[in-house]
């Protein structure tokens, strides 16, 4: 019983992680028809910000407490900067041509990690954390980290906070618009671009987010860690259908508990590869999946 | 090097004499250059900044081959991205698929050379047709997608070295003595030399000649917009299958060639990073160009060496952080310059010359 | 913020003035192929405007172009302002309400989302009693996803769109297009009305609705302009009528003779 307990908190904490990943992925494919392959590198900026200023580098901040709360604040912030660089000077020139913006981005995805490897190593770095975070908390059992909690947490207000924003919004409403018909909504007199670097934005600040709390679960950060996360948030992204937030929240979770379940009771390995496999058979039998609208 | 005759004045006019002799020796240079290549191993010559010691020399030579390699594979893999239009994220399978099947076919069955090589490339061949026939059901980004989950999945099965077969993170080693002895060790390292040369003019060869075939005129059709092709009453899944099982079994020939270049299996050869690699050589270089993706090829091959040792060198470890760092990362600095590629040259470096020349030269 | 104040009214500008839109040498070229070869058209300050031809002819190319959601050359000079080089969404708000041919609704949005969307800053604010006057259906499906609508029901969405705001022009592209006959005598009363305070640009197959509504009329054949000048002295001409756009069915098809076509 208290391995199920322990396997479903770290399944749904990696599912958390997942969507904070994927989230931003499927508003971007929905709305621009580009898949960001440097998402994963947002998310390594979001880490390495959050590592930078938990060791002591910016005042005020810290390994404990508020002083920990700050650094992730200003690792998500740095993140969410980089999208919005990232959308306005890489992609936006390349509006008329969307191939090349799926290379271009092929391309940061390349260099953000060499560049974080170049500057702090390639080799894996200690997470600092507060300690009420790394402890433990008994459930039914078992001895759940907290960190999965904290995740967790992240990712409902997260998921809360875009339904708000796309449901009672003005400029939500322009996304929405927008991943079903692009064109329409300029017809109606509205600069859709602006909405392209506000999904970067929200991508940006959710992946980042995502990163500065996955060094906790993971308890350490390393340069390559965004890209490898970058796969199952595509797998995420197109089980939950393309362009909607629900979607990927409920496709993160299966995917996060499948995973860890499979991995555990089969051969290690396993699950990653039955997830991967997941994907291709789901874009075979569906592949309107990739078309899906925002719900 | 520029065939740009001063404009004639009718558009009509043949070129002057002297201008068409030129060119017409130009014409001949990939066959000055291939001779170039075949003697490169009896050369002693030096080439401070480019190689490391003089061009005969194992070392060099070691590298030029492995240039030679990729110049080959990003060939291959234009197949797809630059005369079909098909955007793959897994082209990597194949091509550790063609080395790891050798070698398993040489390990664990003891099966002589040429057999296992044989072998090899079917079975490398044989999952391209597999998986593509899969693949190419879903078109798009979600054809990429599939291809992407599909190489992924042979990533991790590798890595986690079934049966002992793959040997997981470290790779597997090639039993030395099956292989033909002048195939094995440093002494013969002009012979694998002269093996990757000969693997890139096959693939050059083949792909010239499958692109100008009445299948390569569809596969244009096909990159410009599938549905005119299905309009005029042509199937488009059964050409893009060609194209892509064509470039399936060039990418096998390749991880052949690679586990006898390098002496082994390693699994960063299936990552998906790998078949990223070959699409920043192929659109560097220039997509659907004749030479732009072998030349993408040899020169990211090249820089990301040169660059690795250039790092550890004393002159670069002198210079301040902000030079050092970007300096120290070759996927770095070829990452940046993909990206600057992508936005300012679009057709890659194999448009530039005509670019530059663009400005003096009447158009057409 | 960059909108000038919308001219809300025709008055005050001078009738016989210069027109309102006028498209000189439109050309489109799409996938290599050019659709349009060089199309003019004058839109007049009042009054409607049909644009015809047969089917193919380019009438809604010609519509996309002078909207710039294709890639056009030529000149489309909007109250003597050139907006060749504009982006779409700078030219709608100078003052166009456009209604497309697919309708260009949101289906996974209410119907109160779908006309919030179309609201721009303007003077007098979104004309939401205007909307719900010639559209009551409107106010009472206000939260119905506008995807579970019937077609009917859709064009009014799209109609009542171009409404919402102060335009100077209207373009509504086959507004009756597949519409039940009773439905389509509605949209026609209601662009008539419409056409009463801002200039319509309205394509059209209908050669009912043209009559009864057009004052002028541009005719195009083959990516070019055929015919151009006033709609009686076309549509009065059978045999011109006939040649021009490939019908004649008398002098008074039926209302509904050519809405599937």
């Amino acid at each position: 019983m208290s391995t199920i307990v322990l396997l479903t908190m770290t399944g749904l904490g990696l599912g958390a992680l997942y969507f904070l990943i994927a989230s931003g992925l499927s508003l971007i494919f929905g709305l621009m028809d580009v898949l960001n392959f440097a998402h994963g590198a947002l998310l390594s900026i979001g880490a390495y910000g959050t590592w930078w200023a938990a060791s002591g580098h910016l005042p005020g901040a810290g390994p404990g407490g508020w002083g920990f709360a700050l650094a992730v604040l200003f690792g998500t912030a740095v993140g969410t900067l980089a999208a919005v660089v990232l959308e306005l000077v890489v992609v936006r020139p390349l509006y008329t041509r969307p191939r090349e913006q799926v290379l271009a981005t092929v391309g940061v995805g390349l260099a953000v990690p060499a560049l974080l490897s170049g500057i702090w190593g390639s080799d894996a770095r200690t997470f600092p954390g507060p300690q009420a975070l790394s402890g433990t908390f008994r459930l039914l059992g078992a001895d759940v980290p907290v960190n999965r909690l904290v995740l967790v947490a992240a990712a409902v207000v997260v998921l809360v906070a875009l339904r708000l924003f796309l449901g009672r919004t003005r400029h939500g409403l322009v996304v929405r618009a927008g991943v079903e018909d692009r064109a329409m909504v300029t017809a109606l007199g509205i600069d859709v671009r602006k909405a392209f670097t506000l999904v970067f934005a929200i991508g940006g600040c959710a992946a980042a987010l995502g990163g500065a709390l996955g060094g906790l679960y993971f308890g350490s950060v390393d340069p390559r860690q965004g890209t490898s996360l970058l796969i199952f948030a595509f797998v995420v992204v197109v089980t939950g259908g393309m362009g909607s937030v629900t979607g990927a929240a409920v496709a993160a979770v299966v995917i996060g508990l499948v995973q860890q379940f499979a991995n555990y009771y089969t051969a290690a390995g396993l699950g990653d590869l039955a997830v991967v496999v997941l994907l291709a058979a789901l874009l075979l039998v569906r592949p309107r999946g990739l078309t899906g609208r925002l719900a | 090097m520029s065939t740009a005759t001063t404009p004639a004045p009718t558009p009509t006019a043949a070129p002057p004499a002297a201008g068409r002799d030129r060119s017409r020796l130009l014409r001949w240079w990939p066959a000055a250059v291939l001779v170039l290549l075949i003697v490169a191993p009896y050369s002693a010559l030096p080439v401070p900044g480019l190689l490391d010691g003089p061009v005969g020399s194992p070392g060099s030579l070691q590298l030029l081959a492995t240039c030679l390699l990729f110049g080959a594979l990003a060939t291959g893999y234009d197949l797809l991205l630059g005369r079909t239009g098909l955007l793959s994220f897994g082209h990597a399978l194949y091509f550790a698929a063609g080395s790891y099947a050798t070698n398993m076919f040489l390990l664990e069955a003891g099966l002589p050379f040429a057999a296992a090589a044989a072998l090899g490339l079917c079975s490398g061949t044989a999952l391209a047709l597999v998986l593509g026939s899969v693949s190419l059901r879903v078109t798009g980004i979600g054809f990429s997608m599939v291809t992407l989950a599909f190489a992924q999945a042979g990533s991790i099965l590798v890595s986690r070295n079934p049966g002992g077969l793959t040997g997981g993170e470290e790779g597997r080693a090639a039993p030395a003595d099956l292989l033909p002895s002048w195939l094995v060790g440093i002494d013969h390292t002009a012979n694998l030399y002269w093996i990757t040369l000969a693997y890139l003019v096959l693939t050059l060869g083949v792909v010239h000649w499958a692109v100008r075939s009445p299948t390569g005129r569809v596969w244009e059709g096909i990159k410009e917009n599938e549905r005119r092709v299905e309009v005029l009453g042509l199937k488009p899944y059964g050409f893009k299958l060609t194209a892509f099982v064509l470039a399936g079994a060039l990418a096998s020939v390749g991880g052949l060639v690679h586990l006898l270049l390098t002496g082994g299996s390693t699994p960063q050869t299936t990552t998906s990073d790998f078949t990223l690699s070959l699409l920043v050589m192929v659109v560097l270089g220039g997509s659907g160009t004749r030479w732009g993706p072998m030349a993408g090829g040899i020169l990211y091959t090249w820089a990301d060496h040169r660059l690795g040792d250039l790092a550890g060198s004393g002159a670069v470890a002198e210079l301040p952080a902000v030079l050092r760092v970007p300096l120290s990362q070759p996927l770095f600095l070829l990452g940046v310059l993909f990206v600057a590629v992508v936005h300012l040259l679009p057709g890659g470096l194999a448009r530039l010359p005509s670019r530059l020349r663009r400005p003096r030269k009447e158009k057409k | 913020m960059s909108t000038p104040p919308v001219n809300t009214s025709p008055v005050g500008t001078p009738p016989e003035a210069a027109p309102l839109l006028a498209v000189r040498d439109l050309r489109v070229l799409i996938g290599g192929r050019h659709i349009l070869h060089g199309v003019d058209l004058d839109v007049a300050r009042h009054g409607v405007t049909a644009l015809l031809g047969r089917n193919g002819a380019g009438k809604t190319t010609t519509v996309r172009g002078v909207l710039g959601l294709v890639p056009r050359a030529g000149s489309v000079l909007l109250d003597g302002e050139e907006t060749v080089g504009l982006p779409t969404h700078t030219l709608v708000r100078r003052g166009i309400g456009y209604a497309p041919e697919d309708r260009g609704i949101f289906a996974g949005l209410t119907v109160a989302e779908n006309l919030r969307l179309a609201e721009r800053p303007g003077a007098d604010g979104p004309a939401y009693g205007l909307v719900h006057e010639l559209f009551p259906e409107l106010k009472s499906r206000r939260a119905q996803l506008a995807g579970t609508l019937s077609g009917g029901q859709q064009q009014m969405v799209a109609i009542g769109r171009t409404l919402l705001n102060g335009n100077r022009l209207i373009i509504a592209d086959e507004p009756t297009k597949g519409l039940a006959p009773k439905v389509v005598t509605e949209v026609a009363r209601v662009l008539e009305r419409a056409a009463e305070a801002v200039p319509v640009l309205l394509v059209e197959q209908n050669l009912t609705v043209v009559r009864r509504l057009a004052e002028h009329c541009v005719v195009l054949a083959d990516g070019r302009t055929a015919h151009q000048g006033p709609a009686a002295g076309l549509l009065g001409d059978a045999q011109a009528t006939r040649r021009l756009l490939g019908v004649g069915q008398g002098p008074l098809a039926p209302l509904t003779a050519e809405a599937d076509s």
